[in-house]
């Protein structure tokens, strides 16, 4: 067939550009975005196309007793209707780690909104409407939403006969993955302790809440295969899961990246790939499925909700003595990302700390609520939220400035983690605590004016619920510590193809990944690392496709620093390969070809001394130099189950936050006046992404600090706020100044000395504007979000 | 049914819409013009922005039907638009545009880079801010931004975070955003 519009095409920055690595050189994709031509997945059209439905269980947890399509498939209009019995091959389900997710329920559904049947029609209303036409008759079960109900002696599995490699070490079938660490002797440090604090803390269900719906356009293929546009955080951990339950090879489904309207760890499951291509490939038509903001809020994972229980001890002059945790975290039905989540809970759970004595426990549950996986973040927002209450309440009780005594615990480098690894690159915590302290403050009374009180300035706003009266201000500060890369043994690897031709007497540069360009500005510093090393200004980025190898995901932070490092790793081959060539030519002509150091730069070949050997026009001639090579990073190890011991991590990021907030105590409602941060970048590549990262990063921890939260029944384990009419993300209004410090400390085993970046924010955004929240009030607040009856004090629930 | 309105200055004409569509699904599916987004098709979010008869409305939350003689801007047709104005024509897009310029915002510059195109001063202003990151939330907040410049020239931060609220942005934390209006604010006040 031929090619559907909004197929993606390849991106010239050209000759007037500048911007090596560190310059803040400007998006290739910017243009076509601010004009409205860049073409999301939810864009592709196609002649003759057909839209695709997707019909969810109303129930959390049921037997199937009957699905009735007739009069679905009866619809005019109606191309298709399948269900599980339609499904292809053997292979019927999927998964990232353990593939325990059904592609359309199988006689059970576990959770609100499973996916049970798919239907094509020729108007997406025509396929809605017959999806509703869908009879389907459900044997109501109990539902599992909790660790109490999952591990109750008599709780109904939620997964039958498991047999993933997790099965055999969990001490119940409803736990997914158990990772305990153990280091030291927590008894007899508890002994030394002048002061012990204890906390049981609980974190919300939080939404990645990407703007652009989960979407994408199958189109079969004449030899039987398919070509899916979509848009995916890893186009190959997509491919492995989608061709098998297709029953085709991986090359006869050619996957191309097609516009990513936000990720956050919420496109690494799979949503609507396997539906699409299953429908394409029974119609012979093209298929496009676009969710709406409802579906998508069950069409992916969200973070972890999260018990978590903590117990630390300090002597009288500030020293941490041990700690003690156990973090539950709720996976909902399907495993999704679930055991690494665990990894990173646990192995982080101390957070940027020195505590030699430790005793941790970290678990995901199976239960009835909705799947829970991989979010900005990463088990490490959860934990950190909950050792930073704990420094603030140990602070609190020695009579510490809770800076000072943070500072005072600071791990740096050389510090152990609790896995036993080294922290073997800088970890300026304490600095970058003292650097956030530094900056001035937001003045006192800011709403104040010759006029009155501006109401935007105040806590509730326009809704004018005060002019001042009952207002309190609050100071709160957080520091975190995450780790980036894929961990615990992981085969983190990206590929690169790079090439180099003389085109119109000038060179230029292709680069060729498979990386997900979800909106970081991935591609922007892959065109900056193929100029610093090849010594150009023009270089074409193409499309993100299979017809490359993996780049990985665009998960972990870790763009930057693995597919980065694989197109620095191929432009240093090409490099060699154009110096090869121009010692073939010129080497006789000029002792230098053979004896120095050479470099490209500004279109020629230059020595480390500065002399021009030649034009690059004039080495290649019309010769063309293509690398495709992999690279990886250091290799990491698995922790080991029983004690968590283990060089796990390839790297981690810090950041520190200094949150101000602004109460109405009367009301309960909170205005964030400003939320600095300060962050060990290693190196900004691209100085403006960077603070790009970091203040949207921020304000993502601030959401789930004062209003995120997926509502979630507890007892039909069903989705109560679905929209964003219900879950409130920051708008504008609810967001404040964030000035930002930017530390740069090289990482000598990294590319440039980069850290990755995007997550680290995220982390300490919360934890601070809570620590503020209880500056101004003197609540507890042993909660995130904190909603206005949690200050008031008319809250029914925990506060 | 048909539905005759007028798009960036060009009498479109969509057939068999369906009673139920929204002006955002006929824009995007029957006009070709996908620039307004569907983040949410509820009215909250912002992205499907476009200006009916110059006011700024969810177009996911406008009936087909109701645009049937009226005239629509979207960010296809915000450069041009912004241009119109800056040249002192017809700032609503109430009094039409000719057919060779309507036809401008189809296929500037090159298709493959987005070189050379011509960009209204709100649009230039989100690139250079590094207001852009995925872009699903940008033409919406553009459409909305541009709006709120035309009304007031020179808006003060607590101007701009009001007239924008209605837009909802998960990547960027909004800094660069209010950056990028204060940097077409300020250039169109230095134009003057």
């Amino acid at each position: 067939m031929s090619s559907p519009n909004g197929t993606p095409t390849k991106i010239t920055q050209g000759s007037q550009t500048k911007g090596g690595i560190g310059e803040s050189t400007l998006r290739p994709d910017g243009t076509l975005k601010v004009t409205g031509e860049f073409a999301y997945s939810s864009d592709m059209w196609h002649e003759d196309m057909l839209w695709g439905q997707i019909l969810r269980s109303t129930v959390a947890h049921a037997e199937i007793v009957s699905i009735d399509t007739s009069e679905a498939l009866a619809t005019p209009g109606v191309y298709a209707v399948l269900t599980y019995d339609d499904l292809p091959t053997d292979v019927k389900n999927y998964g990232l780690e353990i593939q325990d997710t059904p592609v359309l329920a199988h006689g059970k559904v576990r959770h609100h909104g499973e996916p049970v049947a798919i239907v094509a029609a020729d108007h997406p209303e025509t396929a809605r409407r017959a999806a509703a036409k869908i009879k389907v008759d459900y044997r109501e079960l109990p539902v599992i939403t909790d660790e109490a109900s999952a591990t109750a002696p008599d709780a109904i599995l939620v997964h039958e006969n498991r047999d993933d490699h997790h099965a055999g070490h969990v001490p119940h079938p409803n736990i997914v993955h158990r990772q305990p660490i153990v280091r030291g002797d927590v008894a007899e440090a508890r002994k030394r302790a002048d002061v012990i604090v204890e906390g049981e803390y609980t974190f919300g269900m939080q939404d990645q809440a990407f703007l652009g719906p989960e979407s994408g356009l199958a189109v079969p293929e004449e030899d039987g295969g398919v070509h899916l546009y979509i848009a995916t955080q890893w186009l190959h951990s997509d491919l492995r899961q989608i061709a098998p339950v297709l029953g085709l090879p991986e090359d006869k489904v050619r996957m191309t990246l097609s516009g990513v309207g936000g990720a956050f760890g919420g496109r690494e499951d799979l949503s609507m790939q396997i539906h699409a291509c299953l429908l394409a490939l029974r119609t012979g038509k093209p298929v496009k499925i676009v969710y709406n903001r409802f579906e998508s809020f069950f069409g992916h994972v969200h973070r972890h909700p999260a018990k978590l229980y903590y117990e630390h001890g300090a002597t009288k002059d500030g020293k941490l003595t041990h700690m003690k945790c156990r973090i539950v975290l709720d996976g909902g039905a399907y495993a999704s990302a679930s055991p690494a989540v665990v990894g990173n809970a646990s192995s982080l759970s101390v957070g940027p700390y020195v505590i030699d004595d430790v005793d941790i426990e970290a678990i995901a549950l199976y239960t009835n609520n909705p799947p829970c996986g991989a979010m900005r973040g990463f088990g490490a927002v959860q934990a950190c939220f909950a050792y930073e209450a704990q420094m603030d309440k140990l602070a609190k009780r020695l009579g510490m400035d809770p800076v000072e005594f943070r500072q005072l615990n600071a791990m740096e480098q050389g510090t152990l983690m609790p896995t036993g690894q080294p922290v073997d690159s800088p970890a300026p915590v304490a600095e970058l605590l003292r650097r956030v302290k530094a900056m001035p403050m937001p003045p006192e009374r800011q709403w104040e004016s010759s006029e009155g009180a501006d109401l935007r300035e105040l806590p509730g706003g326009l809704s004018n619920t005060t002019h001042g009266e009952g207002v309190v201000r609050g100071v709160g500060y957080a520091v975190g510590i995450k780790n980036v890369g894929f961990s615990e043994g992981f085969d983190d690897y990206s590929t690169a193809k790079v090439r180099m031709e003389v085109v119109g007497g000038e060179p230029v540069v292709t680069v060729h990944t498979a990386m997900a360009e979800v909106g970081q500005g991935g591609v922007t510093v892959h065109a900056q690392i193929a100029r610093t090393e090849l010594g150009v200004t023009q270089v074409t980025i193409n499309p993100a496709d299979t017809r490359v190898g993996s780049a990985g995901s665009t998960s972990a932070s870790r763009q930057t620093y693995v597919t980065g490092g694989a197109v620095k790793n191929a432009c240093e081959l090409v490099r060699e390969k154009v110096l090869e060539i121009g010692r073939r030519k010129f080497g006789s002509y000029h002792p230098a070809w053979a004896t120095a150091e050479l470099l490209l730069e500004g279109g020629k070949v230059v020595t480390d001394g500065g002399e021009v050997l030649g034009d690059l026009a004039d080495v290649l001639e019309d010769e063309v130099v293509e690398v495709e090579e992999e690279w990886r990073h250091r290799p990491t190890e698995p922790f080991d189950l029983r004690t968590g011991q283990g060089n796990g991590h390839v790297q981690y990021s810090f950041a520190a936050h200094r949150a101000v907030v602004e109460v109405d105590t009367e009301l309960g409602l909170v205005k964030v006046i400003e939320l600095a941060c300060a962050q060990d970048v290693g190196k900004a590549l691209n100085p403006l992404s960077v603070l790009g990262q970091i203040q949207g990063g921020t304000v993502q921890g601030l959401g789930v600090a004062v209003m995120e939260e997926i509502i979630v029944d507890p007892k039909t384990a069903k989705v109560k706020n679905p929209s964003f009419t219900d879950y409130l993300i920051p708008t504008i209004l609810d967001t404040p100044t964030i000035p930002v410090d930017v530390l740069e400390l090289a990482d000598e085993y990294a590319p440039y000395g980069l850290r990755g970046i995007g997550e680290a924010p995220t982390l300490s955004s919360t934890p601070a504007v809570l620590a503020a929240i209880r500056n101004a009030t003197g609540l507890e607040l042993n909660r995130t979000p904190v909603r206005p009856e949690h200050l008031t004090g008319t809250s029914l629930s925990e506060a | 049914m048909r539905v005759n309105f007028t798009v960036n200055g060009r009498p479109q004409e969509a057939d068999d819409v369906w009673e139920g569509e929204s002006l955002l699904y006929v824009l995007r599916e029957r006009l070709g013009l996908p620039g307004s987004k569907n983040a949410c098709e509820q009215g909250e979010c912002g992205s499907c922005t476009v200006r009916l008869d110059g006011v700024p409305v969810c177009s996911c939350l406008v009936a087909a039907g109701q645009v049937e003689g009226r005239e629509v801007v979207t960010v296809e047709g915000l450069a041009d638009y912004a241009k119109q104005r800056a040249e002192g024509g017809c700032a609503t897009g109430a009094c039409g545009t000719s057919l060779q310029n309507a036809q401008q915002w189809e296929a500037k510059g090159d298709s493959h880079t987005g070189e050379g195109t011509e960009l209204s001063p709100i649009q230039q202003a989100f690139i250079d801010a590094g207001a852009v990151q995925c872009g699903f939330c940008t033409p919406g907040l553009l459409v909305a931004a541009d709006e709120m410049l035309e009304r007031n020239p020179t808006p003060t931060d607590a101007d701009i975070r009001e007239a924008l609220s209605g837009n909802l942005c998960r990547c960027t934390g909004y800094e660069k955003i209010m950056d990028a209006v204060r940097l077409a604010a300020a250039r169109q006040g230095e134009a003057v």
